[in-house]
Parts: C-alpha cells; sequence; structure tokens
C-alpha cells in the first residue's frame, strides 16, 4: 500500500515467494537484493517504493533513516546458530553471519540510493512513535537531515510488517504520534 | 572435469544466490570476480567454505583463493587435484 492505495498483493505466498515476485512487479534492477536476507529484503522494498520518487540521482541526497523493529535480526541469528550449532557439520556462513545486525538492512538502502546520511535503528518491544516523532523531528530541527525515512520493519520466521513514512519540513500532514500511530495502524 | 564444472556452475548461482544467472550463461573461463560474473569478497568466503563443505578443501593460504578463484575452469582443476570427498 501507498498512501492507502494497493499495489501489489500475492496471497497464500512465502515471505521470499512475495519478495521475489513484488521486486519483479516493480520492475527493481538490483541482483543484489537476492543476497540479501529477509529483514533486509523486506527493508530494501518497502524504502524503493518510497525512496524511488524522492532520490534525485547525481546529487547529495541528505535523508536520514530511522528504522525500529522487535525482533531485531533475530531471524537470521537462528539461521546463523542453525550453522553452528553442530562440531561435527561446522560451516559457518559468512553471507549469512554479516545480516546478524538489524541495522544491515539501513546500509543495504544506503549502498543502493548513495545515502551517506544519518541513520539508526532501535529495537522497541512495540512500536513507539513517540519516540519516533521525537527522533525525527530533532534531526530535522538540528539540520541533520533534510527528509528522515522513518519506521517499522518487523521480520522474524514468516511474520513481517513494515510501514515507512517520509517526514519533511513541508510535508502532506502533520508530524505528530497520533498521526504516525495512525499510520501504523493502518 | 566437465561434470565437475557443471556441478560447479549450479553450487555456485545456489550458494551465491546468482538469482538472474542461468548455469549455462557461465562459461568456463569467465571470471568470477571484476568484470565477470561480479562476485565480491563475501562471495570469495562463501567459495572457501564450499570447498570444504562439499570437497574437503581447506585453503590456508589466503592469497592462492586469488588464483583458483578466477574462473570455474581454474576452480574444477584445482577440486580434481586437491579433494578429499
Amino acid at each position: 500500500m501507498v498512501n492507502g492505495v494497493k499495489q501489489f498483493e500475492l496471497e497464500q505466498a512465502s515471505f521470499s515467494e512475495f519478495a521475489k515476485a513484488a521486486y519483479k512487479n516493480f520492475n527493481m534492477d538490483y541482483p543484489k537484493f537476492f543476497k540479501m536476507d529477509n529483514l533486509s529484503k523486506l527493508a530494501f522494498l518497502a524504502s524503493e517504493i518510497i525512496l524511488g520518487s524522492k532520490v534525485k540521482e547525481g546529487e547529495e541526497n541528505n535523508i536520514a533513516l530511522v528504522f525500529a523493529n522487535q525482533s531485531s535480526s533475530l531471524d537470521t541469528d537462528v539461521k546463523y546458530q542453525g550453522s553452528i550449532a553442530d562440531k561435527e557439520n561446522y560451516f559457518p556462513s559468512p553471507a549469512v553471519f554479516v545480516y546478524t545486525l538489524p541495522n544491515i538492512c539501513i546500509g543495504e538502502i544506503s549502498i543502493r540510493h548513495k545515502l551517506q546520511s544519518e541513520n539508526a535503528f532501535f529495537v522497541f518491544e512495540d512500536f513507539n512513535a513517540e519516540f519516533m516523532t521525537n527522533y525525527a523531528d530533532l534531526l530535522l530541527a538540528t539540520n541533520k537531515a533534510e527528509k528522515v525515512l522513518c519506521g517499522w520493519v518487523e521480520y522474524y520466521q514468516e511474520n513481517y510488517k513494515a510501514i515507512l513514512y517520509m517526514v519533511e519540513k513541508q510535508g502532506d500532514l502533520e508530524h505528530n504520534k497520533e498521526i504516525v500511530n495512525t499510520l501504523y495502524n493502518k | 572435469m566437465e561434470a565437475l564444472k557443471q556441478e560447479l556452475k549450479g553450487k555456485i548461482i545456489e550458494v551465491l544466490n546468482l538469482e538472474d544467472i542461468a548455469v549455462e550463461e557461465i562459461n568456463d573461463n569467465d571470471a568470477l570476480f571484476g568484470d565477470g560474473l561480479g562476485l565480491d569478497s563475501i562471495d570469495a568466503l562463501e567459495l572457501i567454505v564450499l570447498l570444504d563443505k562439499d570437497y574437503g578443501i581447506k585453503l590456508t593460504d589466503p592469497k592462492a583463493g586469488k588464483t583458483i578463484f578466477q574462473s570455474v575452469e581454474t576452480m574444477a582443476t584445482y577440486i580434481t587435484d586437491n579433494r578429499t570427498k
């Protein structure tokens, strides 16, 4: 959904199937997508749809990225643990290991759009609209960023949710925790 | 040797998640890094794990990887000469 309008759906599909279908549906041309873990794929897909129209090629785009979730990178942590649990079959995967931090998904988006902006990833029990609102406001008020892409990107064992929204000084809606909560609960 | 090269191409695609590349698109002498398949440093580490896991080869000299991982051809030759399983 973008601004309340459905963009794409695929029912009764695993996340892997959904992610691949969405990537192809939106004609995203970025082969590194397939190397990402599921949290990064989720964050990447959601951010591409918003940033695609906001990022200007060849210019400095001072768009901060501030994300949060509940499960951190636990899904990939568990997968990595599985590769080192058996001493007789001990083959840790470097490609899995590099995703055992939640903020790697922010790095993937930054690489994709050549962003050298402020970023932070927070882990909360639940979506914390007040914290996110205050943090984004502070970045804008102190001129640390011209825009802030905020949101919740949660993934753990096929349960997932991504809600992203862009905050800027002259936005379409007022930026406060009530409106942000409304976006999250839609 | 030919069967091993085909097997390696399939494994490289699978292990490195090269979603948009088919076995038949990889030539035996294509460069794996740089302008060829465009693999990166993490991919190189995964190839080292692949050698260990599937062919029982432990690379003790990291510099040797540069020669071994030039192409599917060089990988297959090295595996044929050094495999323990």
